[in-house]
């Protein structure tokens, strides 16, 4: 479909596209296998200029806005999302200081994050805060002209990989949700470890680690925007990373069904080409109009967040609802077309499969999405 | 430091046809990428030019549609872009090719290092980067794995050969052909495309390069295409030995009886 792209979304479009088979798509199943963070790749990213994209011009970005970013991240996603993950979450970890930071630490934090020098990560979740991200722990003590951080922070998205953490912390506990800050900390500031990959399902070249803080201490200055303000950055810092997410989705559904109607057009069974029998016909029918839906859903989304509406919250969660629900679905039927072999590692929609569950589950489950939806609804209508 | 990488434009493998009268290949409607070789080539252009400083032009003999594979050059971090191209330089076999491209560089000015893939896909010949090099009357190195260091107007370079390397020392001005072990290339950028986009693309013709029409395309060809087959190897094999005279009028000698 023609999505009426500009002569520069093209090019990004183009230079992601190439990288994504030149690069990604050859080495995608061996660091699954091996489960290691893709560092070549994601040079190569940098080095292609696509690392600092949604990072404005005065800090050594492209300009770009949300939709500029998801139409790099959808291609990287069409080669493997474990590797679009370790690609995208540095936006998410830049978000917080983009949207809340002062001047100098934007100067400081930015730049190198744009040319892919240095990479980023978010921390929020805690073992008791998932869903209720309220729930956490961590603490930050402000000691003279230092804050000292105490908690651990858990399944973090290139956790021991990034040189620059966003970690959200409990300034005054007797304010509740209004007593969280964001900081930054870096891999060097004392007090500071991390613990080993996890291991998981799928995204595996994705690192996921544990972050401990143990009296951990930062400079005055790490406090990015107001003390309090931590949760209200967090939402926008959502709202604003969710259409990535989404388009990871559209990616993968998108590789997924590649995949299957390539496969059911050369396996013959019965005399004929399982393309021709209409229970298939009509799997890959329904995969095709649920990637493309999610498509236009995506793009849209990203487009109506970048002319900066007061209210993009409802946009965001729907997108990422939609596209992460098919990407499971899809996946799902793309190895049920390709059945037996379908279901051999030796084969790429086993690890499809895999990959997109995490797409239900992170930066807020379909669930809390739905709960997100709803009370917008509600405020919505008199 | 002035680096002229030589790129060609060549027909997708996949899908070349021969036209049966000149026995040349027909380009007509077939997809054309840069030649993998010259690819390497560039590559290695770009990457002196970012060590040691100074520019890259990417040259190509070709027809007009060689222009997009031109900005593809630069996009893949060529300075300038140059192409020669006329109709008088149709079907010219690799010595009307090595006079072209001779007169070429030297209407942009000579340079530090030419760099030549080690040969194209369509032709498989390799003998236009050794033939340029005599025609501009400087040394060369071939099949050229690895550049290892560049000290007093010096190239410390490995050429590969079938059971090693031989470590070479070139002064420039020079001209050296590549083999892919030399590099792995880089994806084009989206500044490098941005700036491809815009990039003017010199064209010169034959009278722009001061070329004597005797000598160019398939007037200027003292080779034909008779037949093009693929050998049958077989594993006979005579070593020829003594000074370069005398190795030469040997060879000249049994190529003659063949």
């Amino acid at each position: 479909m023609n999505y009426f792209l500009t002569e520069e979304q093209e090019m990004i479009v183009d230079v992601a596209r190439q990288l994504t088979d030149d690069k990604i798509i050859p080495q995608r199943a061996e660091l699954d296998e091996k489960e290691e963070f893709p560092h070549d790749i994601i040079k190569a990213i940098a080095q292609a200029d696509l690392s600092g994209l949604y990072i404005s011009e005065e800090f050594g970005g492209f300009g770009g806005g949300c939709f500029d970013n998801v139409l790099a991240l959808e291609q990287f996603a069409r080669g493997c999302v474990g590797i679009a993950t370790s690609f995208a979450a540095n936006a998410l970890g830049a978000y917080p200081i983009i949207l809340a930071g002062s001047q100098e630490m934007k100067e400081k934090y930015l730049p190198p994050l744009a040319s892919g020098e240095k990479y980023a990560a978010f921390a929020l979740t805690e073992a008791n805060a998932g869903s209720d991200a309220s729930g956490i722990q961590t603490t930050a003590v402000l000691d003279g002209e230092e804050w000292v951080i105490n908690g651990t922070k858990q399944w973090i998205t290139n956790g021991g990989e990034a040189n620059i953490y966003t970690v959200v912390a409990i300034t005054d506990k007797s304010k509740g949700p209004r007593g969280a800050s964001l900081f930054v900390i870096e891999d060097t500031d004392p007090g500071f470890s991390y613990g080993p990959k996890e291991k998981k399902l799928g995204i595996r070249a994705s690192s996921t680690r544990e972050l401990i803080f143990k009296d951990c201490r930062i400079p005055k200055d790490r406090l990015i925007g107001r003390s309090g303000s931590g949760f209200i950055t967090v939402m926008k810092t959502l709202d604003l990373s969710r259409p990535g997410i989404a388009i990871l989705g559209v990616g993968l559904g998108q590789a997924a069904l590649d995949e299957a109607v390539s496969y059911a057009k050369q396996r013959v069974q019965f005399g004929k080409p399982i393309i021709s029998f209409q229970a298939v016909q009509h799997m890959l029918a329904d995969m095709a109009i649920q990637v493309e839906a999610a498509r236009a859903f995506v793009y849209a989304a990203a487009k109506h967040i970048d002319a900066d509406p007061k209210n993009m919250s409802k946009v965001s969660s729907m997108c990422k609802v939609f596209a992460t629900d098919m990407a499971m679905k899809v996946t799902v039927d793309a190895v049920q077309v390709l059945a037996g072999y379908g279901y051999m590692r030796d084969y790429p929609v086993e690890k499809m499969m895999r990959d997109a569950k995490i797409l239900q589950i992170y930066e807020g489950t379909n669930q809390i999405q739905r709960n997100v939806i709803g009370q917008e609804l509600n405020k919505e209508y008199n | 430091m002035k680096i002229v990488c030589c790129l060609k434009q060549v027909p997708d493998a996949k899908n070349v046809r021969l036209d049966p009268q000149t026995n040349t290949l027909s380009r007509e409607g077939v997809e054309s990428i840069m030649n993998p070789f010259d690819r390497h080539a560039l590559e290695e252009g770009v990457r002196l030019k970012e060590q040691h400083g100074g520019t890259v032009v990417a040259l190509s003999m070709g027809p007009p549609q060689a222009e997009e594979m031109l900005r593809e050059a630069i996009s893949c971090g060529a300075d300038e872009a140059v192409l020669v191209s006329d109709r008088a330089f149709a079907g010219a076999d690799t010595w009307a090719t090595t006079y072209t491209l001779a007169m070429a560089i030297k209407k942009i000015g000579g340079c530090d290092l030419v760099i030549c893939g080690k040969q194209a896909i369509d032709g498989d010949t390799a003998q236009v980067g050794p033939g340029l090099a005599e025609r501009l009357d400087r040394p060369y190195a071939s099949y050229v794995r690895n550049i290892s260091d560049f000290k007093d107007n010096t190239f410390t370079l490995e050429r590969m050969m079938d059971d090693g390397y031989d470590l070479l020392e070139v002064p420039i001005p020079a001209l050296i052909t590549v083999v892919k072990d030399i590099n792995e290339p880089r994806i084009p950028s989206l500044k490098g495309k941005m700036k491809a986009k815009k990039a003017q693309i010199t064209v010169l013709n034959s009278v722009d390069i001061e070329a004597d029409p005797n000598l160019l395309g398939l007037k200027g060809s003292p080779t034909q295409v008779v037949k093009v087959f693929a050998p049958e190897l077989n594993s006979n094999r005579e070593m020829i030995t003594g000074t370069i005279d005398e190795i030469v009028l040997q060879l000249f000698e049994k190529l003659e009886a063949v």
